[in-house]
């Protein structure tokens, strides 16, 4: 099942090469790996998102909790967080597929970023499944060459990481 | 202590930031990026002791020797470039094994990093997988203070080494210093009394219980506790190849090593057991063969401190998690007394089989010299307080079966990484650890690794007996070529030419050829009357088998317990 962990890490020297190090070291296959400033600037925040059994995710939380610049680590509830991801896709322009991507832009509430004779670029957001679901219905209008952030998640309501 | 602060270099820093963690012995060897700090040590040697190895290897190999025998924080130091990677396989060797360590190396000047000068190389990104935690310090202000972290990294939870990467510039940049007391270690996490509960209803209802002991309660001071509870639940003990040590051998319900090369009684114990009472250790797979067949019959008890280690190589059905010395504590007091007649009958069955098939592998004549006969007289000889280093391969196992420990503390001897040639520099570490004798252990291909700590041997005038079991081959290799590839000894011939009596003499050191048992004894007792470092070339026959044997992957039902060989085979 894919899970999502949340990594609350001190910004220190190579602390990105450390989390991710230990994901090699340990044969844990990552789907995405993400990290940004917090609201703290002494801190970052690492978002990994790994299909993992529970014995493999326990595994996971445990080893991160060693790395001596791991602060806190917690797994996210899909139902208890929200996630995003952002895409860039950038898309052959031609007239007739021209409507169709306009109209799929609409129901995915996606932005066009940028529009030249020959191309058209996408700006989605939302969670991995409609990036997903995005993608796939773009393939047949041919995707010149595409980007995805990974994901970035946030627990809901008033429960906070680094407080936890 | 003088509290007043100081200004100073950032390389007068290191070393008064060692002295005040309480290092009075370093190992390490000079070079470019160091010399400020050797200059340092200089000044310093009437308050810490610097011995100089042949190669950085052997001092990292000193330095987790050195650990391992005091319990104390062993302290190695290199140049950059080549002299840091150098310590990379002695500090992996800490690390599989939990051996606290802090490693010191110099590197070229911050404004020169990242541009291949000489002797450069990104030390901190070679040993992040193989340190707890690693440092590149950048600002002479944090230098104390990091030195301090490391060290408390080093000691606190599950040990391990930590390396400090220090630019020569920052060596040379001035701060003021404030010597300060060492901290203590993090506290440990302690177990619920629930989980203790839970504990204690499993072992009241076991009827055949086994106390497992691993490295993790090594050094912990847990013998009295652990006897106590082997008496009170009528329970019999055995240990991994990292808990040797931890009870003496004359325990009477201990009953050794078991795994992979384990004694027959300790390893069918382990197999026949309903309850495994695992005290520190991790179920690595030397100790449990398949880890879907091990213990099968049993329930597991995992007492751990590092959380990660439970149900990391096998699934247990309780993980107490914390320190374990307060955990067991807590289980002696609370457990009701029992006793198991029919699991003591069934361990006398195993004891009697173990001890038929040591004995099979003495019906050689009586002259020759077997391992079983080379440890006797090394266990008659030695005192319990003498240290018993190994290198790594089968003379590394038949210590781990036959020398009789009598004292915590009293074994180094690479157990996870399995280090050959680890042996000669951790005599030294353990030497100048317990200032005692020290026994080193080795075969032919270990030696040959590293057997040019011959030269700190002679040159510091360390007291270390060797005993080389030469058999003329890679034994432990071979006995897998023999057993498992249809006898193609690839590789596994060493070249029986050269003369190791010669070889020690050339060294400066006295060295004896024993090629018969009485020839050993002789050369053994010599060797402990001698004021100095020793060599005793033990010659032994190439197809010496180390038995019983599990194959790797294998369960209790593939148990080697006998290696035929051929008349005129060789």
């Amino acid at each position: 099942m894919r899970k999502t962990i949340a990594v609350y890490v001190e910004n220190k020297y190579g602390v990105l090469a450390r989390i991710s190090g230990l994901f090699m070291r340990r044969g844990f296959n990552i789907d995405s790996l993400t990290v940004g400033e917090t609201e703290d600037p002494d801190f970052s925040r690492v978002t990994v998102t790994m299909d993992a059994d529970d014995n493999i995710l326990n595994q996971v939380v445990n080893q991160l909790n060693k790395l001596y610049n791991v602060k806190k680590v917690k797994v996210l509830e899909r139902g208890s967080s929200t996630e995003r991801e952002l895409l860039l896709l950038k898309l052959a322009n031609t007239a007739d597929k021209r409507s169709d991507i306009m109209a799929a832009c609409e129901i995915y509430n996606a932005k066009i970023i940028d529009y030249s004779r020959r191309t058209i670029s996408i700006e989605v957001t939302g969670d991995s499944d409609k990036i997903q679901s995005f993608v796939e219905l773009m393939i047949p209008n041919g995707i010149i060459e595409m980007c995805r952030t990974g994901v970035v998640a946030l627990e809901r309501g008033d429960k906070i990481l680094a407080e936890n | 202590m003088n509290r007043q602060a100081e200004e100073m270099k950032g390389c007068r820093i290191v070393v008064e930031t060692l002295i005040e963690q309480g290092v009075t012995e370093i190992f390490g060897y000079p070079g470019g990026t160091v010399l400020d700090i050797y200059d340092e040590l200089y000044k310093a040697s009437d308050r810490i002791t610097h011995i100089r190895t042949a190669h950085e290897q052997g001092a990292s190999h000193a330095a987790d020797g050195y650990s391992r025998v005091t319990g104390k924080v062993g302290v190695c130091i290199a140049t950059s470039g080549p002299g840091a990677t150098n310590l990379v396989t002695g500090i992996a060797t800490a690390m599989l094994d939990s051996v606290p360590m802090v490693a010191i190396t110099g590197n070229v000047p911050t404004s020169a990093i990242g541009k291949d000068g000489f002797q450069e190389v990104n030390i901190t990104g070679v040993t992040m997988p193989i340190t707890k935690h690693n440092y590149f310090v950048t600002d002479v202000t944090q230098l104390a203070d990091t030195i301090r972290e490391a060290f408390k990294i080093a000691k606190s939870g599950r040990p391990g080494p930590v390396l400090i990467d220090i630019p020569k510039d920052v060596q040379n940049a001035v701060c003021e210093y404030t010597p300060l007391v060492p901290v203590a270690p993090d506290p440990q996490e302690i177990a619920d009394d629930a989980i203790i509960d839970q504990a204690v209803q499993m072992i009241n209802e076991a009827k055949r219980p086994y106390i497992f002991i691993g490295g993790g309660a090594a050094g912990c001071g847990m013998e009295e506790a652990v006897k106590a509870l082997a008496e009170k639940i009528d329970a019999y003990v055995g240990c991994t190849f990292m808990g040797l040590s931890t009870l003496p051998n004359s325990y009477d319900r201990f009953l050794g090593m078991e795994g992979m090369h384990g004694l027959y009684a300790s390893s069918m114990a382990n197999d026949n057991a309903d309850l495994i009472i695992g005290l520190g250790v991790r179920f690595s797979d030397r100790a449990t063969g398949n880890p879907k067949k091990y213990a099968e019959k049993a329930k597991i008890i995992q007492l751990d401190l590092d959380k990660s280690e439970i149900n990391k190589n096998v699934l247990v059905d309780l993980g107490i998690i914390g320190n374990i010395v307060f955990s067991f504590e807590r289980i002696l007091e609370r457990v009701k007394k029992q006793e198991h007649p029919e699991w003591g009958q069934m361990i006398r069955g195993y004891k009697e089989v173990g001890k038929s098939i040591a004995k099979k592998l003495e019906e050689v004549p009586a002259e020759r010299i077997t391992p079983r006969r080379i440890f006797r007289v090394i266990n008659e000889n030695k005192t319990p307080a003498m240290p018993i280093a190994t290198d790594v391969g089968q003379h590394q196992m038949w210590a781990a079966q036959y020398t009789d420990f009598e004292q915590p503390r009293r074994f180094a001897s690479s157990g996870g990484l399995g280090t050959m040639g680890y042996g000669l520099g951790a005599a030294i570490g353990a030497y100048y650890g317990s200032k005692e004798k020290t026994i080193l252990i080795t075969g032919d291909g270990s030696f040959g690794m590293n057997l040019n700590e011959l030269v700190t041997l002679v040159g510091y005038h360390i007291p270390v007996v060797i005993v080389l079991i030469n058999n003329g081959v890679l034994g432990m290799v071979r006995q897998w070529q023999s057993l498992f590839y249809g006898k193609r000894y690839s590789n596994t011939m060493m070249s029986q030419t050269t003369d190791y009596v010669k070889l020690a003499e050339a060294f400066g050191l006295p060295g004896r050829k024993a090629v018969t048992s009485c020839e050993f004894e002789a050369a053994f007792k010599e060797a402990m009357a001698h004021d100095g470092p020793f060599l005793i070339n033990a010659v032994i026959d190439q197809d010496e088998p180390v038995l019983p044997m599990l194959p790797a992957g294998g369960s209790m039902e593939n148990i080697i317990t006998k290696f035929e060989k051929k008349e005129g085979e060789r």
